[in-house]
């Protein structure tokens, strides 16, 4: 890559090794009272408006078995489309008690992790264009030198999904479905993250 | 669209994904069943990218950044962790190096003897019942940073027969825009370790390596208390400059 020799380069990334959690949530692993308040746990909170939802998901490795020591974090906009974040430049507008962004560690006896949140609205997207309601993913990990980026997009988004210039940009459809949410009752959705090898989801790189 | 330039509301220049580790990386044999094998797909950062959460100081608390106290007091003790007391500094920049304020900075680490205190550490070294081995802070207007702590020791891991991790604390890094997100770690000037880990030396450029590595700073160590070492961090992008590329309706 061409780069601008007045750059610095990005610090390299490491691994967040199997012991990430006393960094990230060290009251699951025997590291309690050290800090009073925990971000990452209220994506949502009680007042937020919306459609409630839950999503269920787990991280699978390359020969079938469950991640069990990964963490995931989640970045989403209001159900408006708007981010709480002084970067958009609508975010007074954001939903009340809107965070917007989760951390979960996965279960360590089966790997499972739940985000409770509000469904996203449509987000403007590149060019006039608009990006189909999303959840983006960032997963950490012993054996995961970078963190990985993901997207989760809705099943019953059908249409606006077909016009998402991101998923625009994987060519196979069965690719494509790898982002898209499996329907797991009222309100909620199962999301199976492959790292490798058959059903491999799509990871981005921006 | 076929090519994989930015154009329009992308304020994030593309990683160099050379610089960092590949995900598959043989020496480091847990990465070898999770790495993803296809590409990654490449996009220009979009709003979703650009943005991140935001952290206030209320959500900091004033030891939080003290290791060599936070743990002692949440358990209401009075003693000292065992182990080189050191100062851990440096500044949060961007890729133009202007410092990023505000910055949420966490660290973990192993105590003294190279034991975390974690449920799955079945290291042999002794825990210290005066040491957690969290600490958090955010960086101040200048990108600025600081840590009380002791030199986490060297520790042995599962890997090949014999392979132990070079002292290092491992480092989570938010700036304003969540498509800046890194956790790394950083590693100690003059460790033997260094040249013998596979993790580290996953890195393809020794330039990267040594990005990583702190070197000791004796300007900033605190006379007959702790020795200073400085790790300056780069962070992707300028801030963004999306609202110059905005969308039209916004
Ligand atoms: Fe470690």
């Amino acid at each position: 890559m061409v780069q601008d020799p007045t750059l610095l380069k990005e610090t390299p990334s490491q691994t967040a090794g199997p012991f990430v959690h006393i960094g990230t949530h060290p009251w699951t692993v025997g590291v309690e009272g050290v800090f009073a308040a925990q971000p990452g746990q209220v994506v949502a909170g009680p007042d937020c408006p919306g459609t409630r939802i839950r999503i269920e998901g787990r991280i699978l490795d390359g020969d079938g078995q469950v991640v069990r020591d990964a963490v995931v974090e989640t970045w989403q906009a209001d159900p408006n489309g708007i981010f709480a974040s002084p970067v958009d430049p609508r975010h007074e507008r954001v939903a009340t008690g809107f965070t917007g962004w989760g951390r979960f560690a996965c279960s360590f006896a089966d790997g499972a992790f739940a985000v409770e949140t509000v469904k996203p609205g449509p987000v403007p997207g590149p060019r006039g264009t608009t990006m189909a309601p999303h959840i983006c993913l960032w997963i950490v990990a012993r054996g995961i030198n970078l963190g990985l980026s993901t997207r989760l997009y809705f099943p019953e988004d059908a249409a606006a999904n077909a016009a998402d210039p991101i998923l625009a940009r994987i060519e196979s459809p069965q690719r494509r479905d790898t982002l898209i949410a499996e329907p797991w009752g009222e309100g909620a959705y199962r999301f199976e993250i492959r790292l490798q090898g058959e059903g491999e989801t799509v990871f981005f790189a921006t | 669209m076929s090519d994989n330039r930015p154009v329009g509301a992308g304020s994030l220049r593309p990683r160099d994904l050379a610089w960092h580790p590949p995900a598959h990386a043989p020496g480091y044999k847990t990465s070898v069943l999770r790495s993803p094998r296809r590409p990654l797909i490449a996009h220009e950062a979009t709003l979703s990218e650009v943005t991140g959460p935001v952290f206030g100081h209320e959500a900091i608390g004033p030891l939080d950044n003290d290791l060599l106290r936070n743990f002692v007091a949440a358990t209401r003790g009075d003693g000292e962790p065992i182990g080189p007391r050191i100062l851990v500094h440096g500044r949060v920049r961007d890729e133009s190096g202007r410092g990023v304020p505000g910055a949420l900075v966490e660290i973990w680490q192993a105590n003294a003897g190279g034991r975390y205190r974690h449920l799955n550490d079945r290291t042999v070294a002794a825990l210290d019942p005066n040491f957690g081995g969290c600490g958090r802070t955010l960086t101040d207007e200048t990108g600025a940073y600081r840590f009380r702590t002791v030199l986490p020791g060297p520790y042995p891991w599962p890997n090949g027969v014999n392979d132990w991790r070079p002292s290092h604390i491992h480092f989570s890094l938010f700036g304003p825009a969540f498509g800046q997100r890194l956790i790394t770690q950083m590693y100690f000037e003059g460790d033997p370790h260094i040249p013998l880990c596979p993790i580290l030396n996953a890195i393809p450029d020794a330039r990267a390596v040594r990005q990583l590595v702190a070197p000791l700073d004796m300007d900033a160590t605190q006379p007959f208390d702790a020795r200073a070492y400085r790790f300056d961090i780069v962070l992707r992008g300028p801030r963004a400059t999306w609202f110059e590329n905005r969308p039209e309706g916004l």
